[in-house]
């Protein structure tokens, strides 16, 4: 009885000797600084793949990818954010920007710009660029850019008698009717997903106004360039020139687009390679990209897309911002518009013969320089749901653009309501967490 | 306290320690979260909530997007509720005629949706009721009538919602009643033919008196299962078409998690489960008076 006592205390001894040994063995692998990296979706998948080159120029990090789904994305971030369980560097969606600078939980990075060799702003669309900029503080920096033009079927057009894409909205309007007059009834000139609030809102930024007034604390819809804006939006409708259906029912719209449902698209610049692999050989002629007409000519688009940025509680900042460093590389951001199809936010990487040799890419070049930024407060993606209900409502004839417009700015001052009240009387995250 | 008393608090004690940390707790912490205005203000800094009262609740009150929530909810439970339970029971009722062959067969089949992931059976069903390409309005042309647009037409997209919940979860119910049917005791339905009653007789005076209790829970089940309208929506039509197809629960889950608005969420959760608890504390005191349960 004795002994074997004695021998199990001996072999607990051992072991806690060993697990001594074991933990002071573990100082020789801390060099490594171990980075978590929260992408969403495809480009989480994708980035990936960047991350072996970087880690072997960079012995002393190993990078953690973390891939978010988009549509869970701003709830978890949120929670992390509640739960202080934040990554050290992560892909924003840029409209998400200005709520976490709200919040208080972003880096500023306007000093490590100045002082990067790599990073160079003016080489950025200005829009783009914008788009992190809350209140003069840079909390981010673009990784790619996304933004809403016109897919259309030239060979439709041409039937319809129009050797070109439209350059203003009169002459666009033009086009559908005569396309709507070339196709009956069955099918339509352009398809504007009911359930989607891009279409409106680009038609929007398009107009001198902004459409949220007095720094952000009311909303600005019934000045007259968003009537404008609602009223060639509705007109749309009421002419048939656009089916009024939400994504829901049109589950495939690049086969409806092969099909000659529709000839004009606005979308984004994912679908050029969605068209490439999912039109039939015969239709790939038929389709070409232009950039978005404006009121009188070439018109502005939203400057949507990504930026990667540091959180203010992220222990390695240096490490994360050598990453983003590496990933804003014209030559990795090439690499990354060849394994997803993203567009790169610097003029540098569209001097690559895959991207300025590509006619379908050439309209958002051109686009991108045209971008502007949508109205920077955390409530915007909020007000901007209101643009697709309030739209669906207009197109189905429950509102006039008057209404639509009033509609809009009582959903608008409503939303904003807190953020006046804390305007006057709250306290801002930044300033209460001291700057850092 | 005496032994025995201390005794019995032990063995109920577990059990009462996780209801409290798990439903009480944050139950509470829910309602004191109703009377305030959290949101990413709130969560950025604590000095930026307020505590609002009942305001919560009265602008609930005043919202258009809230009543016409419940309208669409009320239609839901309504035209679902009735529907599922009458299904179920003659699905049911055919299933336990002795006469009936490969029970089990039919029994599986017809429980399999509830089974089923609501996700996957939903994409398959927003393909079927496609307007241009569904199968069903293909049918529908093979026997001259016109197609429906059944998801894109604020006037079907609820009906078509409807059928895919009765379609998804009358197998549920179908089974309790199949076990209702199966306790009532054979003897009855003996004596019943030796006095010469007829089969729709004997099922109105014995099946149906005897299934009470049985139909009373499938129907709060049901009710309950039903005014929680959420999944159906967000996936097949995402609330569209025209805000047709909100929910109650859907219009929280967008105030609460999509906006972090988290007071007006829970107010609008604790407006539901006033409604529940009443309609179905309304339905269990109606047919205690009439001696049903």
């Amino acid at each position: 009885m004795k002994s074997a006592r004695a021998r199990v205390w001996r072999r607990t001894a051992l072991l806690a000797v060993l697990l001594l040994a074991a933990c002071r063995a573990t100082p020789d692998t801390s060099h490594v600084t171990t980075l978590t990296f929260w992408a969403m979706g495809r480009e989480g998948e994708s980035v990936r793949q960047l991350i072996p080159a970087f880690e072997r120029a960079h012995p002393d990090i190993h990078v953690r990818v973390d891939i978010l789904p988009w549509k869970g994305a701003h709830e978890k971030l949120l929670t992390a954010f509640a739960g202080d369980t934040t990554p050290d560097l992560c892909q924003l969606g840029n409209t998400w920007v200005a709520e976490l600078a709200a919040l208080g939980a972003l880096r500023p990075l306007g000093q490590r710009v100045r002082q990067s060799r790599v990073i160079d702003a003016s080489d950025y669309f200005p829009g783009i660029w914008d788009t992190n900029r809350i209140d003069g503080t840079l909390y981010g920096i673009p990784w790619y850019v996304d933004t809403r033009l016109l897919f259309y079927r030239s060979d439709l057009l041409a039937r319809a008698g129009f050797d070109h894409p439209p350059a203003s909205w009169a002459e666009w309007a033009q086009q559908m009717a005569a396309v709507k007059r070339l196709v009956g009834p069955d099918r339509y000139a352009i398809m504007l997903p009911l359930n989607e609030f891009e279409q409106l809102e680009s038609l929007g930024l398009q107009q001198d106004q902004p459409m949220l007034r007095d720094d952000g604390r009311y909303g600005n819809f019934q000045s007259a360039g968003f009537e404008q804006a609602l009223r060639f939006y509705d007109r749309i409708f009421q002419q048939h020139w656009a089916p009024k259906v939400t994504n829901a029912e049109v589950p495939n719209p690049w086969a409806e687009f092969g099909q000659g449902y529709f000839a004009f698209y606005l979308s984004g610049p994912w679908n050029i390679a969605e068209f490439r692999k999912r039109l039939p050989a015969d239709v790939q002629k038929d389709w070409a990209t232009a950039p978005l007409p404006g009121p009188d000519g070439p018109g502005a688009s939203l400057a949507g897309g990504s930026s990667l940025v540091i959180f203010r509680h992220s222990r390695h900042a240096a490490a994360a911002w050598a990453l983003i460093e590496y990933l804003s590389q014209p030559t990795v951001q090439l690499r990354f518009y060849q394994l997803v199809g993203d567009m790169p936010p610097r003029r540098a990487t569209w001097k690559f013969p895959a991207l300025a040799d590509d006619p379908a890419a050439h309209a958002f070049r051109v686009q991108l320089e045209r971008a502007r930024p949508v109205p920077k407060v955390p409530e915007w993606e909020r007000i901007a749901s209101q643009l697709a209900v309030t739209g669906e409502r207009m197109a189905h004839g429950e509102l006039t653009p008057d209404q639509a417009a009033r509609s809009l700015d009582r959903h608008a001052d409503a939303i904003l309501a807190k953020r006046r009240w804390v305007m006057d009387h709250g306290v801002p995250a930044s300033h209460a967490q001291g700057a850092p | 306290m005496n032994p025995r008393r201390l005794t019995g608090w032990m063995f109920a004690g577990p059990a009462l320690a996780v209801m409290g940390v798990f439903f009480v707790l944050p139950v509470l912490g829910g309602f004191v979260l109703s009377l305030t205005d959290f949101d990413p203000y709130a969560l950025a800094n604590l000095h930026n909530l307020r505590f609002v009262g009942l305001g919560n609740y009265l602008a609930l009150l005043e919202r258009p997007a809230f009543w016409s929530a419940l309208g669409n909810t009320l239609y839901f439970v309504v035209a679902g509720v009735p529907l599922t339970m009458l299904l179920a029971l003659g699905a049911a009722l055919l299933l336990n005629q002795r006469l009936a062959r490969w029970q089990g067969f039919f029994r599986t089949a017809l429980f399999a949706p509830v089974v089923t992931t609501v996700v996957a059976a939903a994409v398959v069903w927003r393909y079927l009721f496609n307007t241009r390409f569904g199968l069903v309005n293909s049918w529908l042309a093979a026997i001259g009538l016109h197609p429906v647009d059944w998801l894109g037409d604020p006037h079907w997209a609820m009906p078509t919602l409807i059928l895919f919940g009765v379609w998804k979860n009358f197998g549920y119910d179908m089974v309790l009643f199949l076990a209702g049917l199966q306790a009532i005791p054979g003897e009855l339905y003996e004596a019943a033919r030796i006095d010469g009653a007829s089969a729709p007789r004997s099922f109105w005076h014995i099946t149906l008196p005897m299934l009470g209790p049985t139909t009373l829970m499938v129907g709060i089940l049901t009710l309950a299962g039903y005014f929680q309208l959420f999944a159906e929506p967000y996936v097949i039509t995402e609330g569209g078409p025209l805000q047709s197809t909100v929910s109650v629960l859907y219009l929280m889950y967008n105030d609460g998690f999509q906006w972090w608005d988290l007071g007006v969420a829970s107010a609008v959760a604790f407006v539901l489960f006033a409604l529940i608890f009443a309609i179905t504390s309304g339905l269990l005191a109606l047919t205690r008076r009439r001696g049903l349960a």
